[in-house]
Order: C-alpha cells, then sequence, then structure tokens
C-alpha cells in the first residue's frame, strides 16, 4: 500500500511529455498557462484590427478598406479584444495564482477546468472564420445593437450568436471553479478577510460573471429567435422593443467592464505595497470599496442610454448612480497612494506599470464622471470622447494591469529573470504610443467627430493623423514584450528564491520555479490583521 | 505636398495642445489648431452643456492636481534610500471617512446644475413648430407637421459630397462630408420641436451647436427642442452605428429669420404642388432617362453602384436580370414597397411619382439593359392605387 502510494506520487509528480500534455491536463499552472498565451495570441490579433482600422483613419478619405469591411474591423476588435484578451488573461492569472495565494494544491474543479479553457479556441475559430463567410463578419458594432443586428445583419449573425454562448459557458464554468476554489479549499486558518487581495478581487468578479453572463446568453438567444423562428422580440414592426435590446445588454454590458477592470485592481494592490516596501494601506476599505462596486454596477446600466428618450426622472436617477460609483474608486485610488506615502519605492517594471495604471485609470475616471453628467453627455455620446475614455480605463487600466503582474509573478512562475532594461524600454514605448493614440481623441470627441465612421470631415484629420501613429508605435511594441518573454524563458538568468526583496504572500514561499505540485500538504498560515 | 505639410502642423498643434490644454483658446497661436473643445453652441442647451462640461472638467483637474501631486512627492520623495526605513502603518479610519465623505460631497455640488439643465431639456412644452427627422439607411427625412396634411412640406436630405472626393480623385470641400443636397430650414427665435424616429435600424441625430441627440429609433418618437437665436448654418452627423454608410448621413440646418422662413416655407409649398401636376404630363423617354439618372445617382448608388452590378450578395445587380428586362411590374414593386429584410427600402414614401419612374426607366435602359418599354408616372399612380 505505502509502495503504490509512493509510485503514484511519482508518476503524477511531473507533467505529461509532448501536446497531450496540454490538451488532457488538469493543472492549474498549466491550463493558467494556456489561458495566458490564448489571451496573448487573441490579444495580437485584435490588435491588427486595430491597425487595419487607424491605417483607414490615417487620412480623410477612403484609401484601403470599404466601409462595410471597416465596421467589421471595429466590431471584431472590440469582441476580441474584450471576450479573448482582457478576460482570459484575468483567467489565466486566476488559475496561476488564486491556488498558490490560498495554499491550496490545485483548482477545485480540475476537469471543469481543463474544458473551460478547450471551449474558447473552438469559440473564437467560429468567431473568426466568419471573415471568411459571403457576406462577411458581423459588421454591427460589438454592441451588437437590434435592429442592426437581427433584420439587418449577414448570415455570419448565427455564428457569432453561438461563438458568444461558447464564451459564456466557458466564463461560467471558469467563476464556478473560483468560487469553488476560494470558498472551499483556502489553507486553514485564513479567513476571508486575511485573503490576499487578488483572490478578492476575483471571488467578487466572478460572482458578477454569474450573475451577468446569462443574461448576455438570453439577449443573443432572443436574437437567434427574432432572425430564424420569426419572433419579434426586438422588431418594432412585430410589436417588440429595439430599446429592450439595449436595456438587456447593458444590464450585462456595464457590470462586464468592472469583470474587465477588478482583477487588475486586485493586480495593482499586490504590486504598489511590494515595491513600496510598506504594506497594504487600508485593505478593509479596499475590500469593501470593491464589494460596492460590484453591487453599483448592476444599477447603472442606462447611463449608456441617456440618448435613447427615456423619461427625465429615469435619467437622472442612472446619473447619480453612476456618479456615486466613484467614491468607492475614488477610495481605491487614494488607498493606493497612501501605500506608497512614506514607504521605500523602488521602479521596476511592475511597478512602472501599476503607476501608470493609477495614473491613467484616474484620467479615464474623471472622464467618466463627465460622462455620467447627462446633458453633458448628450454631447459626448457616440463621439471619440466615448472611445478616449473607455480606452483609457481598458487599455490603461485593464491591459497594464496585466503586464505589471506578468512581470510582477513570470520569475516565480518560470524561474527566469526577464532582461529589466528591455522591460522598462517596452514601458515606456508602450507608454507614449498609449498617450499619442487615445489623448488626442478626448479633443477630435470634444470637437464633434461621431465614433465608428471610415471617414471624417477635415477638421478631424490632424487628431487622426497623431493617433494613428500612436497606435502603430503602440502595437510594434508589443512584439517587443513577445520577445521578451520568449528570450526570458530560453535563456534568461535564473532568477532567486524571493525575486523581489519585499513581495508577500504564499505564493512567494514556494521555490523558484514553482513546481508543478504545490502545497499537496496546506501552508502554515498566521493571519496579520486582529480579529 | 499635403501630407507633409499636415505633419509639421501636427508638431505645432500637438505642442499647442499639451502646453496650453484648455486655456489659451483664443490667442493668436491657436488659429493653426482645429477645434478641440466643446462648441458653446448657439442654444441655451448647448450653451448649459458647455458650462457643466467646463465646470466639472476643472473640478477634476482640481481634485487630479491633490491627488497626483500627493503621489508625485510621493513617488520622488519617498524612493528607496539607506538612510531611511518606510513606515509602517496601514490604516487610518478617520482619513478613509474623510475622503468618502469629501467625494461625496464634491459629487452633490456636480449634480445640482445638472439635474436643472435636464428638466429644461425634458420640456418641450408650447413649441411653435414641429418637425419630423426620420432616419433612412443612409438619409434624413424632414417633414415640417401641420394639421393641415395639404400644407406639410416634407423632403429627403442626402450627402452631397461627390464620390470623388470620397475616393480621393478630387480635392476635398470645406464642409466635406458635412454637405447635404437639401438643408434642413428652421426660423430663428422660435421654440422648434423634433420628432425623431426611424424606418430601418437606429440612426442618431445630431447638431452639435444646438446641445441636443436624440436616438432615432424605428418604433419610438423622441422629442426634442432648440430655440435658435442666431441665423447661421450649423452641422451635424449621424452619430448610431446604422450600417455600411453610418459616417455619410449628415445633417445640416440652416436656421433663417422668421420672415424668410416663411418665405422659403411657402416656396417649397408650391414646389410640391408643381410636381404633382408634373405626375400628370406627358414624359419622353429622353427625359425620362436623363431625370432618372440624376435620381439613381443619389438614391440607388451607394449599394447597387455606378455601373449596375451592386455588391453580391447584399447588394444584387441590376444588370441583365429577368426583372429588369421583362417584369416592369415586379421592378416597380420591389422599388415602390422595397424587400423586406434587405437593405431595399421602399421608396414609394420616399421619392415622388416622377422620380420612381424615371429611375425605373433609367434601371431598364442604362448598362446595356434593353427593356424595350416606357415606364411613366402615370404607371406609377396606377400601381400605388392598387396597393
Amino acid at each position: 500500500m505505502a509502495e503504490a502510494t509512493a509510485s503514484t506520487h511519482i508518476e503524477h509528480s511531473g507533467p505529461d511529455a509532448g501536446i497531450t500534455r496540454w490538451l488532457y491536463t488538469t493543472n492549474h499552472k498549466d491550463i493558467g498557462t494556456l489561458y495566458l498565451w490564448f489571451s496573448f495570441l487573441m490579444f495580437l490579433f485584435g490588435g491588427v484590427l486595430a491597425l487595419v482600422v487607424r491605417a483607414e483613419l490615417f487620412q480623410p478619405g477612403l484609401q484601403f478598406i470599404e466601409p462595410q469591411l471597416f465596421n467589421q474591423m471595429t466590431t471584431m476588435h472590440g469582441l476580441i479584444m474584450v471576450f479573448g484578451a482582457i478576460m482570459p488573461a484575468f483567467v489565466g492569472f486566476a488559475n496561476w495564482l488564486i491556488p498558490m495565494m490560498v495554499g491550496a494544491p490545485d483548482m477545485a474543479l480540475p476537469r471543469m477546468n481543463n474544458l473551460s479553457f478547450w471551449i474558447l479556441p473552438f469559440a473564437f475559430a467560429m468567431l473568426a472564420s466568419t471573415f471568411l463567410m459571403p457576406g462577411g463578419a458581423p459588421d454591427f458594432g460589438w454592441t451588437f445593437y437590434a435592429p442592426l443586428s437581427t433584420t439587418y445583419a449577414p448570415d455570419s449573425v448565427t455564428f457569432f450568436i453561438l461563438a458568444i454562448h461558447l464564451m459564456g459557458a466557458s466564463s461560467i464554468m471558469g467563476s464556478i471553479n473560483i468560487i469553488a476554489t476560494i470558498l472551499n479549499m483556502r489553507t486553514p486558518g485564513m479567513k476571508l478577510m486575511d485573503m490576499p487581495l487578488f483572490v478578492w478581487s476575483w471571488l467578487i468578479t466572478a460572482y458578477l460573471l454569474i450573475a451577468v453572463m446569462p443574461v448576455l446568453a438570453g439577449v443573443v438567444t432572443m436574437m437567434l429567435f427574432d432572425i430564424h423562428f420569426g419572433t419579434s422580440f426586438f422588431n418594432a414592426a412585430g410589436g417588440g422593443d429595439p430599446v429592450l435590446f439595449q436595456h438587456v445588454f447593458w444590464f450585462f454590458g456595464h457590470p462586464e467592464v468592472y469583470i474587465m477592470i477588478l482583477p487588475a485592481f486586485g493586480i495593482v494592490s499586490h504590486v504598489i505595497p511590494a515595491f513600496s516596501r510598506k504594506p497594504l494601506f487600508g485593505y478593509s476599505s479596499m475590500v469593501y470599496a470593491m464589494a460596492a462596486i460590484a453591487i453599483m454596477s448592476m444599477v447603472v446600466w442606462a447611463h449608456h442610454m441617456f440618448t435613447v428618450g427615456m423619461p427625465t426622472v429615469a435619467q437622472l436617477i442612472f446619473m447619480y448612480l453612476t456618479m456615486l460609483i466613484a467614491v468607492p474608486t475614488g477610495v481605491k485610488v487614494f488607498n493606493w497612494i497612501s501605500t506608497m506615502w512614506r514607504g521605500s519605492i523602488t521602479y521596476e517594471t511592475p511597478m512602472m506599470f501599476a503607476i501608470a495604471f493609477i495614473i491613467l485609470f484616474t484620467l479615464g475616471g474623471f472622464t467618466g464622471i463627465m460622462l455620467a453628467i447627462a446633458p453633458a453627455d448628450y454631447q459626448y455620446h457616440d463621439t471619440y470622447f466615448v472611445v478616449a475614455h473607455f480606452h483609457y480605463v481598458l487599455v490603461a487600466g485593464a491591459l497594464f494591469g496585466i503586464f505589471s503582474g506578468i512581470y510582477y509573478w513570470f520569475p516565480k512562475w518560470s524561474g527566469k529573470m526577464y532582461n529589466e532594461g528591455l522591460a522598462k524600454l517596452h514601458f515606456w514605448l508602450s507608454f507614449i504610443g498609449f498617450n499619442l493614440t487615445f489623448f488626442v481623441q478626448h479633443f477630435s470627441g470634444l470637437a464633434g467627430m461621431p465614433r465608428r465612421i471610415p471617414d471624417y470631415a477635415l477638421q478631424f484629420a490632424d487628431f487622426n493623423m497623431i493617433s494613428s501613429i500612436g497606435a502603430y508605435l503602440f502595437g510594434f511594441s508589443q512584439l517587443l514584450f513577445l520577445f521578451i518573454l520568449v528570450s526570458a524563458i530560453r535563456s534568461g538568468k535564473p532568477a532567486t528564491q524571493e525575486v523581489w526583496d519585499n513581495a508577500e504572500g504564499l505564493e512567494w514561499t514556494v521555490p523558484t520555479p514553482a513546481p508543478y505540485h504545490t502545497f499537496e500538504t496546506p501552508p502554515e498560515f498566521k493571519s496579520r490583521r486582529a480579529h | 505636398m499635403a501630407f507633409m505639410s499636415r505633419l509639421s502642423r501636427l508638431s505645432v498643434a500637438l505642442a499647442g495642445l499639451f502646453c496650453s490644454a484648455f486655456v489659451l483658446a483664443d490667442s493668436t497661436m491657436m488659429e493653426a489648431i482645429p477645434p478641440f473643445n466643446m462648441t458653446q453652441g448657439v442654444t441655451s442647451i448647448s450653451q448649459e452643456a458647455y458650462w457643466l462640461h467646463m465646470a466639472v472638467f476643472w473640478i477634476t483637474v482640481g481634485i487630479g492636481l491633490v491627488v497626483f501631486g500627493v503621489m508625485f512627492w510621493s513617488m520622488i520623495f519617498h524612493r528607496r534610500s539607506p538612510d531611511r526605513q518606510p513606515a509602517t502603518f496601514d490604516d487610518n479610519k478617520a482619513l478613509e471617512i474623510t475622503w468618502t465623505v469629501a467625494a461625496f460631497l464634491i459629487l452633490v455640488v456636480m449634480a445640482w446644475p445638472a439635474t436643472m439643465t435636464m428638466l429644461k431639456i425634458g420640456d418641450t412644452s408650447d413649441s411653435d413648430l414641429t418637425i419630423e427627422a426620420r432616419g433612412y439607411q443612409w438619409k434624413w427625412q424632414y417633414k415640417y407637421l401641420d394639421e393641415d396634411r395639404n400644407a406639410q412640406v416634407s423632403f429627403f436630405s442626402n450627402l452631397a459630397t461627390p464620390a470623388g472626393e470620397i475616393e480621393n480623385r478630387q480635392t476635398k470641400g470645406e464642409y466635406y462630408l458635412l454637405e447635404v443636397d437639401e438643408m434642413l430650414v428652421i426660423p430663428t427665435h422660435r421654440k422648434v420641436r423634433f420628432l425623431v424616429t426611424s424606418n430601418d435600424v437606429i440612426h442618431a441625430f445630431w447638431v452639435p451647436d444646438f446641445g441636443i441627440k436624440s436616438d432615432a429609433i424605428p418604433g419610438y418618437i423622441n422629442e426634442r427642442w432648440v430655440r435658435v437665436e442666431q441665423p447661421g448654418i450649423y452641422r451635424g452627423q449621424c452619430t448610431e452605428l446604422c450600417g455600411r454608410n453610418h459616417g455619410f448621413m449628415p445633417i445640416v440646418v440652416r436656421a433663417v429669420e422668421a420672415a424668410e422662413y416663411d418665405q422659403w416655407y411657402a416656396q417649397k409649398l408650391a414646389q410640391q404642388k408643381e410636381i404633382d401636376a408634373l405626375s400628370q404630363q406627358e414624359w419622353t423617354a429622353e427625359q425620362l432617362f436623363s431625370l432618372g439618372e440624376e435620381v439613381y445617382v443619389k438614391h440607388c448608388l451607394v449599394c447597387h453602384q455606378a455601373n449596375g452590378q451592386g455588391v453580391p450578395p447584399a447588394f444584387p445587380s441590376l444588370v441583365g436580370t429577368e426583372m429588369v428586362l421583362t417584369d416592369k411590374e415586379g421592378h416597380i414593386d420591389i422599388v415602390y414597397n422595397g424587400k423586406a429584410g434587405t437593405a431595399m427600402q421602399a421608396f414609394g414614401v420616399q421619392l415622388n411619382p416622377v422620380d420612381l419612374a424615371a429611375v425605373i426607366h433609367y434601371e431598364r435602359h442604362a448598362w446595356g439593359n434593353d427593356s424595350g418599354d416606357v415606364t411613366t408616372p402615370l404607371d406609377i399612380l396606377k400601381f400605388a392605387q392598387k396597393q
């Protein structure tokens, strides 16, 4: 018996050889790696689409692509970045980090974990294949407002609907797994209010996902019925209501934007204390702020719809609630800055990205407050001002958070140190490229340039040229990121045991690189906080 | 080269923007710089929106100075140094409560004036005049509603920028993409109520100088109002993605003094009655063909293309098909009633019988099509009566 146990243990102590390691894996680290590489691939794909858009917008007039294809580009760029790049990247982080942070040997439901990843390549292959279909890919914007996405949609819309269903199933399975792991598999002694903030951020995010992904599934199913089975949910001529579509979509869509930012809040809350050499300021208010943001995110959806003609009172209520979200969000920013205050700060690449995150996300928050003011929103709505706003929170917010987290944990995961000089270069190119691209879009939007147009009036020409130059700088500097990672994995210097001199948490107590299996017996945990 | 001169202008623009932001808007240096802030506009609503925009902007600038000030102080003076240990504090309840309450109070200060403006925008009562703005893929129809149906003026407003400018074969004009074949005309000093709706997908009616934006939604009628004090020409665009030519359906409004408006209206009404009379008159094939070409360019060309071959499968070809060669009744039907579930619209409500007959006649004889028949306005009127 003892022998058998020992041999089983040896058999399962390392990964399988060859491709089956990745196909059949139930290991949270392997699955995390799969998620992260997949999301990076999608990031490059979505980025190429954006660069096509920016090429067309470089000068007024139609140069490269005709308007129908332009609409396909903007639509697919949005869909792929939201569902293919940002969301799976955060799930990759969750897979790698949550078991290591709570002292668990693996995720609670390892086989479902495998399934929830392997659905994604199929879903996105299906979505991308619509480019090859007659009539082209979805061209109705990533928000796919009916009836443009139903009565007037290209035939490929049905494939788009099925792809969304698959992505939703994957997200829901991933969320269930994360919640089950966090609630059941924490090492003894770790109370909820002892959990690292990244774990908290994902616990809240996972609940949000379970709350709203079925709503998204519902709205695309209603579209499917309108298109194929003769119903009229969104068709006014049949007694339906096109505005209903927007209400249901944004009931999903607004929490969705917090789904894409909360895990980044979590990452930054680890990086800032580590490089300030000081404990995180206001742990409990950080947790409460995230919970408050998540709850409030579900009652502000109609601020995306101020111009649809809601009653004035409804618009006022949504305006007030939206403004209120600024309070917990502001609290988080104040707490991060207080964490840095009187610390002992050094500027390694993860910290650079985290600081850029705070500054640029706050700018995105400021434009968010401006957009919440309904009478002013009538002027901002559907202009480039909105495009600038949401790229500040999604690129400088979510994406810079991801970069920060990768540089921070990569040495512990891989056992290799990345090249700090090149990583700094990657940071500065990304920072400058990003601001060049999107800062000027505030101006073109305020001056009146609508979004989603392939050609524009001459007064917007200068801003668009700057924006396109910035976009190419930003886009191509991501190849440097790929180079940094690949060269570190192949020939990087070995990372030290502690990697950073003040990084805290159970994930730093395991050897470098993190072994295939960690915490097969629960680690000792001492709460730093008085209860 | 135009491209190089734009690049050099760009560097000036960029430098100017980053140094002076919103402050130096009227200094001489800024003349080379395109508009980069919200317009103050010409209605009380647009002026209040501008005021709110700037007020909230400056409040956020103030918050930003404090927050980033503290942050940069920390980034500079709290760097790691051998002679200083990091602090160890990690909580301060009083501070947390203070900034939570402070943030809340600042928001209340912003919400108050915003509420006042919202109530004003919502008040469409006591208007002097009502105009329906109806979005179509991809043009606007304006209808001046009047209790006497015979006194109603209605017309379509299409993009007037020639294809050559869009395809970079001609120099782009000053109002590139912001010019129409027929402007919406409104009187100054009167409260004009707009009823905004759509015939197909969702569009949005926006004239920045008026400070109103309203989605045009099929099955919905949204109300907005303006009172323009200053005569002039005001330009806007559709702002809701509405398909292929979303970027090519501008809104241009000419605001004129009341007397001039009344004169324009009377003239427009008389013209409309003239067209009714024309429908009954005799037309030669040549007259129909040349008028039909004009109508085709204005209404059909974007989808069916200049060579009539369309962009299949979304926009079918009109060359040599059975319908254009033999089936005249079917041809009138599809142009008049459109085809459900496709981009083909019902032009029966958009074009007068003369234009309809002409464009159908044109399609049946252009690009080598030879149906050998003539389509007259009378054919259209007969078809309409059978409906």
